[in-house]
């Protein structure tokens, strides 16, 4: 008997459930993944602040990857199609997607656009996230990898003020060293911090425009994708 | 901030947990975890700005915060936080041990 108003019984039933609240989320991107490995395409999730030099990453790798033929794209923006035209001039076939207000990504609009793509022949897709530190590590996409760029102008303790994504990073691409002999910065810092976050780093140096500039990331990619050690997650 | 579509989810969540049952929810529990990537302060916000309408209009939001624990997939060790996530013994890279949970706990319902 409620005591208050006297309406009559109220019971409160407790109701466990321990379910992930999103959930339906990964279930979609479980979907994308089995849409991945069906076709042997090894998905990269390409995260970063905005201006951290991820659209200059996928054009060089373009251009190490014989222009881009095997490379597709899909790049995601608040506002623009800008970065997906970028990719393209680039030689990568690329799809944008405007989020709008979305500050990231998710499993359900990536899958919108990966069965508008052609897919055919594609070995790398990448995944193109907005420009956030914070947003775009929370939703799982379908990826094999992610990638977090960093670069060497955004201040050495970023790992420590946005630990969930570095933690979640599988390597990161320490961009735009072409400027450190113009920098005051200590990449020995940058290391430390990131070790601080990641519990295996792993972060290559890369600078977009040099000759020779984004070998190693190259390596790790052709690596990445040939080692067993994707089947595993 | 995607604090509104977790709440999206969320609502999403504890409809699909209520089903065609005649109840109306009254208290909706969840756990976020430090390393969630989602700020409890903005779910707070975005849960009472997005619940009017839906289900939960009546419901309170307790969160529960889990502070990350990293340790050591070995001799399950504690890495000390702030510490470089490496145990000291064994060199095994840490493994988080708890933190990342986005976690609908559980309802309470009130039945007639
Ligand atoms: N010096 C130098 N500048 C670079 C390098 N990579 C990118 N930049 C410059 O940094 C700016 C941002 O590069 P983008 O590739 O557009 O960065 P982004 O991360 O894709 O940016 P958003 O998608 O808008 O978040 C541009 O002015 C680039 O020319 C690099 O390796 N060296
Ligand atoms: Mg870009
Ligand atoms: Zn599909
Ligand atoms: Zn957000
Ligand atoms: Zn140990």
């Amino acid at each position: 008997m409620c005591t208050d108003c006297g309406c009559g019984d109220v019971n409160l039933v407790p109701l466990e459930l321990q379910t992930r609240i999103l959930a339906h989320n990964d279930g979609t991107a479980a979907h994308n993944r089995a849409h991945f490995r069906e076709r042997g395409i090894f998905t990269v999730n390409l995260m970063g602040s905005p201006g951290s030099g991820k659209t200059a990453v996928l054009e060089a790798t373009a251009r190490a990857f014989d222009g881009g033929a095997k490379l597709a794209a899909i790049a995601g923006d608040l506002a623009t199609e800008n970065d997906a035209m970028r990719l393209v001039r680039a030689g990568i076939r690329s799809r944008a997607i405007k989020t709008g207000q979305a500050c990231h990504l998710d499993a359900e609009m990536v899958h919108h656009e990966l069965h508008l793509l052609d897919l055919k022949g594609v070995e790398y897709l990448f995944i193109e996230n907005v420009g956030n530190l914070v947003c775009p590590a929370v939703y799982d996409l379908g990826q094999d990898v992610n990638v977090v760029a960093l670069s060497v102008t955004e201040g050495e303790d970023k790992p420590l003020k946005y630990p969930t994504m570095f933690a979640k990073a599988d390597v990161v691409l320490l961009t735009k060293t072409d400027l450190l002999p113009h920098l005051n910065v200590d990449v020995q810092i940058i290391y430390h911090a990131l070790a601080r976050v990641m519990p295996n780093p792993v972060v290559i140096p890369l600078a977009a425009r040099q000759p020779g500039g984004v070998d190693g990331w190259i390596a790790w990619l052709t690596q990445r994708r040939s080692a067993p050690e994707q089947l595993a997650s | 901030m995607h604090e509104y579509s977790i709440v999206q989810s969320l609502v999403d969540s504890v409809a699909a947990a209520v089903g065609s049952r005649e109840a109306s929810v009254h208290e909706v529990h969840v756990a976020i975890g430090e390393m969630s990537g989602v700020d409890c302060g903005l779910l707070t916000t975005a849960y009472d700005v997005f619940r009017a309408g839906t289900l939960c209009e009546h419901a309170s939001l307790t969160i529960e915060r889990i502070p990350a624990r990293w340790h050591c997939p070995r001799c399950d060790a504690t890495i000390a936080r702030g510490a470089f996530l490496r145990c000291i013994e064994c060199n095994e890279p840490a493994q988080l041990a708890s933190g990342d949970e986005i976690v609908l706990q559980r309802i309470e319902l009130e039945v007639a």
